[in-house]
């Protein structure tokens, strides 16, 4: 019980930080707070006042009564407009905070380690950043709405009764507390509940993702039914988790509303005591009991207030671990920018993997100088994608070093690093914005001739103008109704545009058509004239023009040279360009 | 809103105790000042103090009651709303897993996971609320006004008055703030969008040093939904105020009216106390009653566009609908036949497919090549019914797709999609994936014909070796040779690899046809490829070029009789077009 205690504090002054800018507000709202609160104690005072000036037939002071009720109505004016703008203020506090609480969360998804994000499934990530923020809002918003309110309106109406009859106060006061009692028991069992419910929707969330963003093939293979019994199985646990933590902290108010009731028969019957021997009027007695239920309401309020703080501090729990996962170790101070570099990149014993347990690339090193085209090949699962993450230091080498223009990369800014490099993948991604936005996307300034001539240069420019917009087609979510091949084109033109001067080129071909390719090739050839490329091919046409062609086999390589030296050495790479022959 | 009813069928019963419990215990609630009037008029003027502490009991015996009557009201609404929105979670998934490729196209993964996550949780929330407190307010509300009446009929008026006042208030600012909670809403699903989207293109934002311009565009989108949660929140900030001033204005009212009547004699000191805790009352209930028009207007909202994504249309030949014929057609019936064949895309302007017609016999080999866009995914994708022909016919085994079971039909087609997929969870539950029932000796026969043996045995754990998410442990051929075996698993009749084999090198590419094609049952195959190499073989191949066959025929018919057959050929075996010039 004590170990989640202390964390509970730890993102309590985490959140406390986060309200820290909107400290003026958060005076004002308390200032705000204590104003309508004390108006609206002094009103049943009024309202008491008049009831003791109506004793019984024939015995009414009407003008006192009348000029006691000008006054009230002021009152009733003033605290109505505290309330509004308390409510403004507590809006702009809470919907603020978790404005800066996502745009943090995301600022720190942009440089997360890459190590990290592959190893999160996205729609928990996407779930913190949504689902958990909205409900730590939310929490913070009836928290501050009513957790002021609550404590000032307590404080007020004790120092209220005592002033009217400290007797009568004495017993309210040691009744209550039996109500914080009840709700701290409450609150405190269910805080595991409702992690539970956090973690468990965190589950399903991820399901979810994955069976929604995959739903083609998981119909085309006729998986409806047992997906959705693998959906039902975490729904039913979501279910049970969330009843417990409702039911439970739903106990509460009842709970508190009883304590309430308790109190109320309390103070009617000393105060009707206190009437009989006169130490109390019936005005004062009915101003006492409007006391003793405001006085009991925010305790009650409170603790749901404490229930939901709960629920929203179990999330902003989550939201800020996100925040507080170390970055991708920064840039050394003294990093250079590299600017204009030549394109010699050198591995010198490179090793790496994944996972410390099974090593993937152990001890290598080859060297390409500048304007060198490189090609890649070797089987499926080989670590020539892994090579890639490495070059554009996606991930860090464990041991040897990556240099560029002969510098170790580590030494380098990765932004001028990874501009350095053009790279088109095999997964070919966009983003969700007009053609125009995703050629420009290494180049924001570019004019509208650049981005045509780019277009152009990937064959992409008579597919684009055939669009029901042109250039200002707007593509929804990953490249919406493009094929793949026409989304690799514009990715091809994207990099076309940057034209950096050393290129990673992932069988960036395999979905285009050869007739479009062939002109792309012709293009690619253009494009690396003079620029250091490494070319990962299946397609031996492709590779056979390369400088140098690697041979990767099982994270090494096995074989280098160029194609006809390749070939006439018989090896592994030979074999595995007549192959295509000898099954013919 | 409801349309969505239906599905408290189960929880009916919960559903309708937990608001009578609830009026229960308000009932209760409602003697409350009745009693206190007795105590001040009955005890305290005549100084009878058994009497007082006979109305204390009572004080306490309501409490009591009202306790246990709320915590079992509690218990059916959190147990009809948790239950409610659980099955709606359910109903929203399985909605989804119909929804045909169209469908899902146009709609969009964000917004069906925005549906079923918080818009189903803001129902949750509203259903939950509104089984306490939706009948309980307005009860307390009208109960107090009759309460009222049986006190004093002309000062109860003013209840009379200021109720419907408080109902105009109250509906007017719950009308002008359900439109754009709607909007806030909308804009949530930006934010969403622009985090997923960051996430999937991680690798190409970070190679484009994008990541500031990234930040920048999501704090702009953030930005505008908290300047619209701002605006909504302004106007529903006036609810509290307003009913205050009402309230207590009416209160005002009552002690004017209330004194002269005490004046008169035409009621009592504890009963004008009465009168005016009655009328405060109603306060508090309103204020709970603001609140809570609050969480339903958003959960009504959110309701809305839930039963919004179960109106869509489904696909005729999913889950809910197949009732089509099961059984494999008997006799000689070709495997595939497409009759003047042609697709438009829903919302887009040219047709996809045009008057495609030709026939596979079973066990024959297609090949179908062409270049991109020229609508070769679009046709294989005809043969499972994912999308409908505009016109024209398709038919699987003699039989027309529209009559078929969707479920038996998709058990005869293996399908390898252009992209890899493959889900979280181990190989072996990737690979039974269609196929429960497999034999692990099924199931490496099937990544042995795949060309996927091999590294699949270096794994750690073998069958059992973990996948990761969206399969990002393996490489891409692995994941396209995963993919081939999980449709190789399920043997089917027909095989259709769309493109899928891309990332695999000529070798390992043709050692997998090799392997299919000696699989038992000789499966009748499309490939869809972009390299001649693949489909040279094929006994017929289908040239595609802009959603029309421009050729059909095998490789040596092709190479003499279709000019973009031989382009494509030649590009790709420059040697041959050297011997063919010679």
């Amino acid at each position: 019980m004590k170990q989640p205690k202390k964390t509970d504090m730890r993102t309590l002054r985490r959140v406390l930080k986060a309200i820290r800018p909107y400290r003026v507000f958060l005076v004002l709202s308390l200032l705000l707070a204590a104003c309508t609160v004390a108006l609206t104690l002094y009103f049943p005072i009024l309202t008491g006042e008049a009831i003791d000036l109506a004793v019984g037939k024939g015995n009414v002071d009407r003008a006192g009564i009348l000029s006691l009720l000008a006054k009230m109505a002021a009152i009733v004016g003033l605290t109505a407009m505290f309330q509004w703008l308390l409510s403004l203020s507590n809006n702009r506090i809470a919907y603020s905070t978790v404005r800066d609480v996502r745009n943090a969360a995301f600022r720190r998804l942009q440089t997360l380690p890459l190590s990290y994000l592959d190893a999160h499934p996205h729609g928990e990530l996407v779930s913190r950043i949504i689902a958990d923020a909205d409900q730590f809002s939310e929490g913070l918003l009836m928290g501050f709405t009513q957790l002021f309110t609550g404590i000032i309106t307590i404080l007020g109406t004790l120092g209220f009764m005592f002033s009217l009859n400290w007797r009568i106060a004495l017993v309210v006061v040691v009744v209550t507390p039996v109500s914080l009692f009840v709700a701290s028991f409450i609150a405190s069992r269910t805080h595991s509940m409702f992690r539970l419910q956090s973690e468990t929707r965190g589950e399903q969330t991820a399901l979810l993702e994955e069976m929604v963003g995959n739903q083609k093939v998981v119909q085309s293979f006729g998986q409806e039914e047992k997906v959705l019994a693998r959906f039902d199985e975490v729904n039913e646990r979501l279910r049970k988790a969330s009843l417990r933590a409702i039911f439970f902290s739903s106990i509460t108010n009842p709970s508190t509303r009883f304590v309430n009731s308790l109190v109320y028969a309390a103070v009617g019957i000393t105060g009707a005591f206190s009437a009989i021997g006169g130490a109390i009027t019936v005005g004062g007695l009915s101003c006492f009991l409007s006391y003793a239920n405001q006085y009991t309401k925010p305790f009650n309020e409170i603790s749901g207030v404490v229930a939901e703080l709960q629920n929203a501090l179990a999330c902003a729990e989550r939201v800020f671990a996100l925040i507080d996962t170390p970055s991708e170790t920064p840039d050394a101070e003294d990093a250079a920018v590299l600017s204009d570099p030549k394109g010699d990149i050198a591995m010198e014993n490179v090793s790496f993997s994944y996972d410390p347990e099974r090593p993937l690339i152990e001890n290598l090193s080859l060297e390409a100088k500048s304007g060198m085209r490189i090609a890649i090949v070797g089987p499926t699962g080989c670590g020539k994608t892994t090579l890639i993450n490495l070059l554009m230091r996606f991930y860090d080498v464990s041991g040897g070093s990556i240099k560029v223009d002969g510098r170790d990369v580590r030494t380098l800014t990765r932004k001028s690093l990874r501009t350095g490099f053009g790279m088109v993948l095999q997964d070919t991604w966009l983003k969700a914005g007009t053609v125009r936005e995703n050629i420009a996307m290494g180049k924001s300034d570019a004019t509208e001739e650049e981005i045509i001539a780019a277009a152009k240069a990937a064959h992409a420019d008579s597919f684009i103008r055939r669009l029901p917009r042109g250039y200002d087609t707007f593509i929804g979510e990953d490249g919406g109704s493009l094929s793949q091949g026409q989304k690799q084109l514009l990715c091809i033109a994207r990099v076309m545009l940057c034209l950096p001067p050393m290129l990673i080129l992932d069988e960036a071909t395999s979905s285009i058509d050869t007739r479009t390719e062939q002109h792309i090739q012709a293009a690619f050839a253009r494009m690396m004239q003079g620029r250091t490329s490494f070319i990962v091919a299946h397609r031996l046409s492709t590779v056979r023009e390369a400088d140098l062609i690697l041979v990767m086999k099982d994270g090494s390589i096995i074989e280098q040279g160029d194609h006809e030296t390749l070939l006439a050495r018989g090896g592994f790479y030979s074999e595995l360009y007549m192959s295509q022959f000898r099954l013919q | 809103m409801k349309k969505l009813l239906v599905y408290f069928k189960g929880y009916g019963r919960d559903a309708v105790l937990a608001p009578l419990f609830k009026l229960f215990e308000a009932t209760l609630e409602l003697f409350v000042p009745l009693v206190m009037a007795a105590v001040i008029d009955t005890g305290v003027a005549a100084g009878d103090k058994p009497y007082i502490l006979k109305m204390g009991a009572v004080l306490l015996l309501l409490g009591a009651l009202g306790l246990a009557a709320a915590i079992t009201a509690q218990y059916f609404a959190a147990r009809s709303a948790v239950g409610f929105a659980a099955r709606l979670r359910h109903v929203l998934f399985r909605k989804i897993e119909t929804l045909s490729f169209s469908e899902l196209d146009t709609v969009g993964t964000a917004t069906l996971l925005t549906r079923i996550t918080s818009d189903v949780n803001q129902v949750q929330t509203g259903v939950n609320l509104a089984l306490r407190l939706l009948l309980r307010s307005p009860f307390i509300v009208f109960g107090a006004m009759l309460m009222a009446f049986t006190v004093d009929a002309k000062c109860a008026l003013i209840f009379a008055a200021v109720i419907p006042l408080l109902s105009l208030v109250v509906f007017f600012i719950m009308f002008a703030t359900i439109p754009r909670y709607r909007k806030v809403q909308q804009n949530l699903d930006g934010v969403l969008g622009k985090t997923r989207e960051t996430l999937t293109g991680v690798r190409v934002l970070r190679a484009f040093a994008r990541e500031e311009d990234e930040a920048e565009e999501f704090a702009e989108k953030n930005e505008n939904l908290l300047h619209m949660q701002r605006f909504v929140g302004r106007i529903s900030a006036l609810m509290n105020p307003l009913t205050y001033v009402i309230i207590n204005l009416a209160v005002l009212a009552l002690l004017a009216n209330g004194s002269t009547a005490v004046d008169v004699g035409r009621i009592t000191q504890g009963e004008l106390m009465a009168l005016v805790n009655y009328m405060l009352s109603i306060l508090v209930e309103l204020i709970k009653l603001a609140n809570l028009i609050i969480s339903i207007t958003r959960a009504l909202a959110s309701a809305k566009r839930i039963g919004a994504v179960l109106e869509l249309p489904e696909d005729n030949l999913a889950m809910a609908k197949a009732q089509g014929e099961a059984s494999l057609p008997e006799g000689d019936a070709p495997a595939v036949a497409f009759r003047n064949v042609s697709l438009t895309y829903r919302g887009a302007g040219d047709a996809s497919l045009e008057n495609i017609s030709f026939t596979v016999q079973k066990g024959q080999t297609v090949g179908i090549i062409g270049p991109t866009g020229s609508g070769k995914s679009s046709l294989v994708s005809l043969i499972g019914g994912f999308y409908e022909a505009t016109e024209g016919s398709v038919s699987v085994m003699g039989r027309d797709v529209s009559l078929w079971d969707a479920a038996a039909l998709r058990r005869l087609i293996g399908l390898v999609p252009q992209k890899a997929v493959l889900f979280k969870g181990t190989v072996r539950d990737n690979l039974l994936f269609g196929s429960e029932h497999a034999s692990d000796a099924a199931l490496w026969e099937a990544l042995r014909a795949a060309q996927a043996e091999d590294f699949i045995r270096k794994k750690e754990g073998m069958l059992d070796a973990p996948v990761e998410q969206g399969g990002r442990n393996f490489s891409g051929g692995q994941k396209q040779r995963l993919t081939i075996a999980r449709a190789l698993v399920k043997q089917p009749p027909i095989l259709i690899l769309d493109d899928s084999a891309s990332a695999l090198d000529y070798a390992t590419d043709a050692a997998l046809r090799r392997s299919i094609r000696e699989m038992p049952g000789s499966p009748t195959v499309f490939i869809v490829s972009q390299r001649t190499f693949s489909v040279l073989h094929a006994d017929l191949i289908l040239v595609m070029d802009d959603g029309k066959a421009v050729g059909a025929g095998t490789h040596s018919e092709l190479l003499s009789a279709c000019p973009v057959y031989r382009e494509i050929y030649f590009s790709q075996f420059p040697e041959e077009a050297g011997k063919e010039g010679k």
